[in-house]
């Protein structure tokens, strides 16, 4: 426990001279100090990690919900065979998940890279520029949803009537409704967001950078391109790997947007999402509760992938510095 | 804000005391406005009964109010509070709704979709009810009300046949004749599209996937008749039997003759092509003519019974579902709700439902159907001439069976009719999950 | 760390590449226009969205919506402010994101002093903990959340009259502390970090309890965090769709983000009138973001920036 103490004292540490040592504290300083910090941890243990656990052990159950806890009956692992060998739903979910990951990792995310990076420079209305790009941000999933639904409705909206297909027998695009396209019709959608958001992240990290690293590299002689890979990305490796965990993240917790747009009865074909098979389980009108857990596993266990190594990498650093 | 010098131990000053009352406040408020902004719940109050209902287009919504105020003027002191929501919603989260705090009385359906929350034990059995109203309604009506521990949980208010609609002024103008058996309706859908209608007009978007099971049901009762429909919607038939396999072959005939865009609208906003004449038929139910606003388009809605498709079962099986009300397990107010459940089981109730939402039919004996139109009475004839009724597929089987696999089957069929077989697999295997026996 | 003091340091410090610069004046424009061209595209969706709004339903079921307006109207925001009774549900979301806010501040501010200030062994574990519970989809917990808030009994002042946490402002704004505590928390013990210790050593040898230090020098100084907290926070909680969702019954007692879901149910083919609900919907938050946008930066940037 000695590293953990040093890393904790160096995470307290930081900018004070001399040695530290704890300080003897009161016993009501003890009860207080106790109480700050047990009452939150608590809160957060009993409503994210209880629950996280509930989900693996109900995920080797089958139950409808309905009844008390006597009514859990205890399959092993058929709900797993079941996901893997048997439903429909869950391999698609899985690829548009991965699809979407993809996605976002080649188009909206370097995109939004390049965007901070333009903005980075001093010129004239980058506030212009900044408000507008960042605005779909700060506007929910869900009215992201609404919006792009009647951009993307076949009759009437914007995309249909610029292209002309909107002539049914003739011309006609479901953007939303055929499910070859779907799925990359809400992608275009949730990228609007995700560059933004991207943009601004880098773009404060791009700020909080030593600018004479740069101008080094540009009085050597180096062009835009290999200041950029060669300096300034490489230095800006915390927020890189923020981006990367955003990035990874957002896309496994995409959920608002597409149930907004598949409309809430069940999944949409081309739309299905581990996010909304998940939530259909409990959301219908007979629930699976031990397949749905099942579900929320696989999820989970996805997802602990980037949480942890960022986690871990994080703190480590924590410790060294 | 100055920064202490060391040294120097800070006053407790005004902005620190406003934080604290901030979020003494923050806490504070919550039961505060909880209590005050909620709106939704009567308490235990001995004079209110809630009722939740999921009519929530204009029509129902208007007539269940006539009928809750009718209740009032003759209860004595009693008022019913409705709740609304959204249809396609009341129906999706029913499940959260019966374990958390419904309604006292609320609508639903008859069908194994009601026989599997009773057998849940979510509801409350009325066999005190039907002690009093059982002499309004005939045997097959009480046989649907009950579920399968033999007592009485559901009160019927109305119902309705799905069949084909069109209208007759737009068949007698273009020439077309009513079409007897299936191949006589495929032909149909070729001449109208010729003409450049819409043959089919169907519209299963916007989570109303269950518009899709309409037309699967009557291919089904006609290919492979009444018995092995529901028995298939019980879980006890093979959804990979060869038998379903020539059902979606006749579908697939059809499919060509949908309106374009089908998957992406609701039948209330699809059925604006029947008003419109621009759509030909519309396999829906009766229901469609809330969508005829003017009298005269409504006189002119009529409707055919799907064409036969095997000669074995003709069109004697009718899918004719029926709607009504049912008693929470814990009501808060029990004496209120089962004062309320009498009103509704009797005539006068159905007589002010029907009056101002007249696509329904009384199920009711002894109810005024002497203002019917001549629709309803060809429907009330088109019923009893039927020698089985069928609730409809999403009421005669597992609600989520239904939503989450074949609903999602059938739509994804629309879009690639040549994936049938593979669906149909698919539907088989996963029946398992949700028919335990 | 305090990224948001040195972003004019930073600006200002930058000496101007004036004697190194090529004549970039084409490659200058051409950025100004592709930039251009980007705002521009970003906002069709919006100016399309205001757009339609502004329509009535007459007019578009006439013309079709990519057509001039015939006349421009506030009517559907009247209608969906009235028809949708959208003020209830605004009050909703007031309800469950002014507490949810300063709780979630508050808590998050202890535990970031207790970890900030002292050295005690499970400090590193604490933060791991807020850090990655915060990463998590929420579809992960809802099964068993949802199944926890069934069974914990409320008084009926507390939920709304069902009892249960279960459809209660209550359990929801304690789902939105739990999750959204691991972000600020790191955030803030970040920040405080960088408070010398000078000034609780002082305070200490004065003789003034922990909960004086927390009170009375932590927290004035960790003013212009909260500033960009909070305003990260009230965009957040208030944008939140799942819980809405998922923890309410049905109906009356969604905050309006979730709740405009059932307006689309009930109108689905009328765009203009959900067009406008949407809007107004995102009306409050549009206006935090442009009045205090950069608190909002410095919120993200504080998170982002680690020092």
């Amino acid at each position: 426990m000695t590293v953990i103490t040093d890393a904790a004292e160096n995470v307290a540490g930081a900018g004070v001279s001399g040695s530290r040592r704890v300080r003897r504290l009161t016993g009501r300083d003890k009860i207080v100090l106790g109480l700050m910090v047990g009452i939150p941890t608590l809160l957060h243990v009993a409503l994210v990690w209880v629950p996280t656990l509930v989900s693996v052990l109900l995920s080797f159950s089958s139950w409808d919900g309905i009844g008390g806890l006597a009514t859990i009956k205890f399959v092993g692992v058929q709900n797993y065979v079941t996901m893997f060998t048997v439903s429909p739903t869950f391999w698609p979910a899985v690829q548009h998940n991965v699809i979407w990951l993809v996605f976002f990792v080649l188009l909206p995310t370097p995109f939004g890279v390049f965007l901070a990076y333009q903005l980075d420079k001093s010129i004239r209305f980058t506030r212009f520029y900044q408000t507008a790009i960042f605005l779909p941000v700060v506007i929910s999933a869900a009215v992201t949803g609404f919006i792009w639904q009647t951009i993307y409705d076949p009759d009437n909206g914007l995309v249909n009537s610029i292209l002309g297909t909107n002539k049914p027998g003739v011309a006609y695009i479901e953007w939303l409704g055929d499910s070859h396209l779907n799925l990359w019709a809400v992608l275009i959608a949730a990228s609007w967001k995700q560059a933004a958001y991207i943009m601004i992240l880098y773009l404060a990290g791009l700020k909080g950078a030593d600018p004479s690293l740069r101008e080094a590299a540009a009085l050597d002689g180096a062009s835009e391109w290999q200041t950029f890979t060669r300096v300034t990305f490489p230095a800006l490796k915390p927020i890189n790997i923020i981006i990367l965990v955003v990035t990874i993240i957002e896309s496994l917790r995409a959920f608002d947007l597409v149930y907004v747009v598949a409309g809430s009865n069940g999944t949409k074909p081309g739309l299905e999402l581990l996010s909304i098979l998940i939530a259909n389980n409990i959301l219908g009108e007979s629930s699976l509760v031990g397949y749905g857990s099942a579900l929320a596993v696989i999820l989970l266990v996805i997802s602990l992938v980037p949480i942890l190594s960022y986690v871990f990498q994080t703190f480590r650093k924590e410790q060294q510095s | 804000m100055a920064r202490p010098r060391p040294g120097q131990l800070p006053t407790l000053d005004r902005r620190s005391v406003l934080k604290v009352l901030l979020a003494g406040a923050g806490l504070a408020a919550v039961p505060g406005l909880a209590a005050c902004g909620s709106g939704g719940s009567a308490a235990s109050d001995p004079n209110t009964v809630t009722f939740g209902s999921n009519g929530s287009d204009a029509k129902p919504k208007q007539a269940y109010q006539a009928v809750l105020d009718a209740f009032a003027k003759q209860s004595g002191g009693l008022t019913a509070k409705p709740n609304v929501q959204d249809h396609n919603a009341f129906q999706q989260n029913i499940n959260s709704y019966l374990q958390g705090t419904p309604d006292d009385v609320f609508t639903w359906f008859a069908g194994y979709r009601m026989q599997f929350f009773a057998n849940k034990g979510l509801l409350h059995p009325i066999d005190d009810v039907w002690d009093k109203i059982g002499g309004n309604f005939p045997q097959a009506v009480k046989d649907l009300s009950k579920s399968t521990d033999g007592h009485y949980y559901f009160v019927p208010i109305y119902n309705y046949p799905w069949g084909v609609f069109y209208r007759k002024s737009l068949f007698a103008e273009k020439g077309y004749e009513v079409p007897k058996t299936f191949d006589d309706l495929i032909n149909l859908a070729k001449k109208m599209q010729g003409d450049g209608l819409s043959p089919f007009v169907q519209g299963f978007g916007g989570g109303e996937s269950w518009m899709l099971l309409g037309t699967f049901d009557y291919l089904n009762m006609r290919t492979n008749g009444y018995q092995f429909h529901i028995d298939l919607m019980h879980g006890k038939e093979s959804w990979a039997d060869p038998k379903i396999k020539s059902v979606m072959d006749s579908w697939k005939r059809m499919l060509p003759y949908y309106t374009p865009g089908a998957s992406s609208k609701k039948w209330e906003d699809a059925s604006a092509a029947l008003v419109n004449k621009t759509g030909g038929m519309m396999v829906i139910g009766m229901f469609v003519g809330q969508s005829f606003t003017s009298q005269a388009d409504q006189d002119d809605l009529d409707f055919f019974a799907f064409p036969e498709i095997n000669s074995q079962y003709g069109t004697t099986a009718v899918e004719a579902p029926m709607d009504g009300f049912l008693l929470s397990k814990n009501p808060k107010n029990l004496d209120g709700s089962k004062k309320l459940l009498e009103f509704l089981g009797g005539a006068a109730a159905e007589d002010t439902y029907l009056s101002i939402d007249s696509s329904n039919l009384a199920v009711n004996d002894k109810a005024d159907t002497s203002k019917y139109g001549a629709l309803q009475k060809k429907a009330v004839q088109f019923i009893a001439d039927a020698k089985d009724l069928s609730q409809f597929g999403d009421r005669d089987s597992d609600p989520g069976f239904i939503q989450n696999v074949v609903e999602p089957a059938f739509a994804q069929f629309v879009q690639s009719p040549n994936t049938s077989d593979s669906l149909l697999t698919q539907i088989q295997s996963q029946k398992s999950q949700y028919f335990q026996s | 760390m305090t990224a948001v003091a040195e972003v004019p340091a930073t600006a200002a410090s930058r000496p101007a590449p004036a004697p190194r610069r090529k004549p970039i004046r084409p490659a200058r424009v051409v950025l100004h226009v592709f930039l251009t061209a980007t705002a521009l595209v970003w906002l069709v969706p919006f100016v399309w969205a205001v757009y339609t709004s502004l329509r009535t339903f007459a007019d578009t079921s006439q013309h079709g919506y990519f057509s001039l307006a015939t006349a421009l109207t506030f009517e559907n925001y009247q209608n969906a402010w009235e028809q949708a009774g959208l003020p209830h549900y605004f009050l909703n979301s007031v309800i469950i994101t002014v507490p949810a806010v300063l709780v979630t501040l508050l808590f998050s501010a202890s535990v970031a002093f207790f970890v900030s200030r002292f050295n005690f062994k499970v400090n590193l574990l604490l933060l791991m903990l807020f850090t990655a519970g915060n990463l998590l989809p929420p579809q992960v917990i809802i099964t068993p959340l949802f199944r926890m808030y069934l069974l914990i009994p409320l008084p009926d002042w507390l939920s709304n009259g069902s009892g249960l946490m279960y459809n209660s402002f209550l359990g929801v704004i304690l789902i939105h502390v739990a999750f959204q505590s691991g972000f600020c928390t790191f955030v803030l013990s970040n920040y405080m970090k960088t408070i010398p210790h000078e000034l609780t050593e002082a305070a200490l040898v004065d003789g003034a309890s922990v909960f004086r230090q927390f009170w009375q020098i932590i927290l004035p100084l960790c003013r212009p965090a909260f500033a960009a907290l909070a305003t990260l926070l009230t965009i957040w909680i208030y944008n939140d769709f799942f819980w809405g969702l998922v923890l309410f019954q049905t109906g009356a007692n969604r905050p309006i983000t979730s709740a405009i879901a059932s307006l689309q149910g009930q109108y689905f083919s009328n765009q203009n009138l959900i067009a406008a609900g949407a809007l107004l919907t995102a009306i409050p938050t549009l206006a935090i973001y442009l009045a205090l946008q950069r608190q909002f930066v410095s919120g993200l940037t504080l998170g982002a920036n680690k020092g």
